[in-house]
């Protein structure tokens, strides 16, 4: 895809989500939840659980108390082939703005728990720790914390909270950026600091991530 | 043998971009020919040498943690929304990204800014009235004392006294500013790659009370004394610094575009003020011929004002002259 073409689909998602103007309906949203869409679109909570919880060995995010439109955008982003899952697509490719939006205010409102972070080493946990809080500096890896925010619980909507985010997710979608199958990053923010990083920091920087406390 | 053909070719397609590790580049400036380079240590190697006295170590980390966290006084030394992390990138090491321990190893030094000779603390304390438009700490002070230990120890095995250093401060684009320069094209540059952080009035972003990404105008800013509203000098920590994480990756015109645009905007009061903006340019034009300070922008005279943000002061005791004689 050209950059142009990357661009107009962007700006068109762009107006795609502010057309949605009523709010997401989060009672609407648990029924999608847990029925699916009826239109071949499976129910959420078989991967995502109905709490919001996630799966660590599906790759399925914990999407609980993340930030909505965050989540609006992303479902978006599946749609237009910005964000890329042979799972995730046929269960969300037939969703309706609207009911996109639902699902994400269900979601953004249930309670964040921490995620069971997989065992880890020593070492592991230093490098991942500062990656996340002091990034690596001769090497232009910026710190998570700078945009992801203090304790990495996230910034707006732009910016997702990491904290207690499943490590396995986490690993995966660095590797979607390296590989180019995610690019909804706005600026290629993202995509600068993935494509710095080797594995064993990849894996270390999920590890310690995924142990942080998602709530102050 | 024609079908398996075109399985291979098909898997090989599927593949491809697979195989391709995308990326952004890095695209600093290179040092020139006989520069000199210092990369400074890293905490870990704070952390880690036994030979930096216990308590040396302590003063040290003390004086990063204000200048990582200089929010922590604000209302006492500082009075806008900026840490000293904001201007100074990489933990005040990053070569390109306004590095500080220069200060250590090339001063005292005669400085055009205030026409006299200019200690470390007083370098420091010129952060503080201008970018910071705060209130020094005081000389001697424990937190001076910090932050001066910090820097030095940035500096470590620094050559003093050189002067040629590669990557330091942010003067990589020159003083001259491109003829046609263009405030339009700097405010769409802006909105496409800077307002997602900085937010489209420049007020930066804050998540639960805390300072994300810094005002780049209005009151949470730096005042119009500060180095970076200088046109030339926001240029470049544009150019080798933003978006942060793409060095280099706007074009040197799209820099000098951006720099016009936002230091076009208002800002807290110059401490120096005489209550004229034209005469405060004119009594400090070595400084201010590269700001728009004083000088008429949309149908107005930049700095013509008494607002000096939420500073209940417009300048700091301890900016004064200095003189041998």
């Amino acid at each position: 895809m050209t950059r142009l073409q990357r661009s107009i689909l962007f700006a068109g998602s762009l107006l795609l989500a502010m057309s949605v103007r009523a709010q997401g309906d989060a009672l609407r949203g648990a029924t999608l939840v847990q029925q699916g869409d009826g239109n071949g679109g499976a129910a959420c909570l078989s991967c995502h659980g109905s709490d919001g919880a996630g799966n660590d060995s599906l790759m399925a995010p914990r999407l609980a108390g993340l930030d909505a439109t965050y989540l609006r955008s992303q479902l978006l982003a599946y749609q237009q082939g910005r964000r890329q899952g042979a799972l995730m697509l046929p269960n969300v490719q037939k969703l309706t703005p609207q009911q996109i939006a639902d699902v994400a205010a269900y979601y953004a409102g249930q309670h964040a728990r921490a995620a069971k972070a997989p065992a880890a080493t020593r070492e592991q946990l230093t490098l991942g720790e500062r990656l996340a809080t002091r990034g690596d500096r001769e090497r232009y890896i910026v710190a998570c914390s700078t945009c992801h925010g203090p304790g990495n619980r996230g910034v707006g909507s732009d910016f997702p909270a990491l904290a207690g985010q499943h490590a396995a997710y986490l690993q995966q979608q660095i590797h979607e950026w390296q590989n180019g199958n995610r690019h909804n990053d706005p600026d290629q923010l993202m995509l600068a600091i993935a494509g710095r990083l080797n594995e064993a920091e990849i894996q270390a920087v999920a590890l310690y991530l995924a142990g942080l406390p998602p709530k102050e | 043998m024609r079908a398996s053909r075109l399985l291979v070719l098909m898997l090989l397609s599927a593949c491809w971009p697979a195989l391709a590790q995308q990326g952004v580049p890095v695209k600093l400036p290179p040092y020139e020919p006989g520069q000199y380079v210092h990369v400074a240590p890293e905490l870990d190697a704070l952390m880690s040498d036994a030979s930096i006295n216990a308590e040396l170590k302590k003063v040290i980390l003390r004086g990063r943690d204000i200048f990582m966290n200089t929010q922590q006084f604000r209302g006492k030394y500082v009075f806008n929304g900026m840490d000293c992390k904001s201007c100074h990138l990489g933990e005040g090491a990053l070569n390109w990204g306004g590095p500080v321990w220069p200060a250590v190893t090339t001063l005292p030094d005669f400085r055009g800014k205030n026409q006299h000779v200019n200690s470390l603390e007083e370098r420091i304390a010129g952060c503080f009235a201008f970018s910071m438009n705060g209130k020094p700490p005081e000389y001697g002070s424990d937190d001076m004392l910090a932050l001066v230990a910090y820097h030095q120890w940035l500096a470590t095995g620094a050559k003093v006294y050189e002067r040629n250093i590669g990557g330091r401060g942010f003067s990589s684009l020159g003083s001259k500013m491109p003829e046609g320069t263009s405030y339009q094209r700097g405010e769409q540059t802006f909105r496409e790659h800077c307002a997602l952080c900085h937010g489209v009035d420049g007020a930066g972003r804050q998540q639960d009370g805390k300072i994300i990404f810094p005002a780049l105008w209005g009151d949470d800013s730096f005042n119009w004394g500060a180095g970076l509203a200088r046109v030339e000098t926001a240029a470049a920590f544009i150019h080798d610094n933003m978006p942060l994480g793409k060095p280099g990756s706007l074009t040197v015109q799209q820099a000098w575009d951006l720099a016009l645009f936002v230091n076009s905007h208002e800002r807290p009061q110059d401490p120096r003020y005489t209550g004229d903006a034209k005469a405060t340019r004119k009594l400090y034009q070595n400084f201010h011929n590269g700001t728009l300070y004083g000088t008429e922008v949309n149908g107005h005279v930049l700095g013509q004002h008494d607002n000096t943000g939420s500073k209940p002061f417009l300048k700091p005791d301890v900016l004064r002259d200095r003189s041998f004689e």
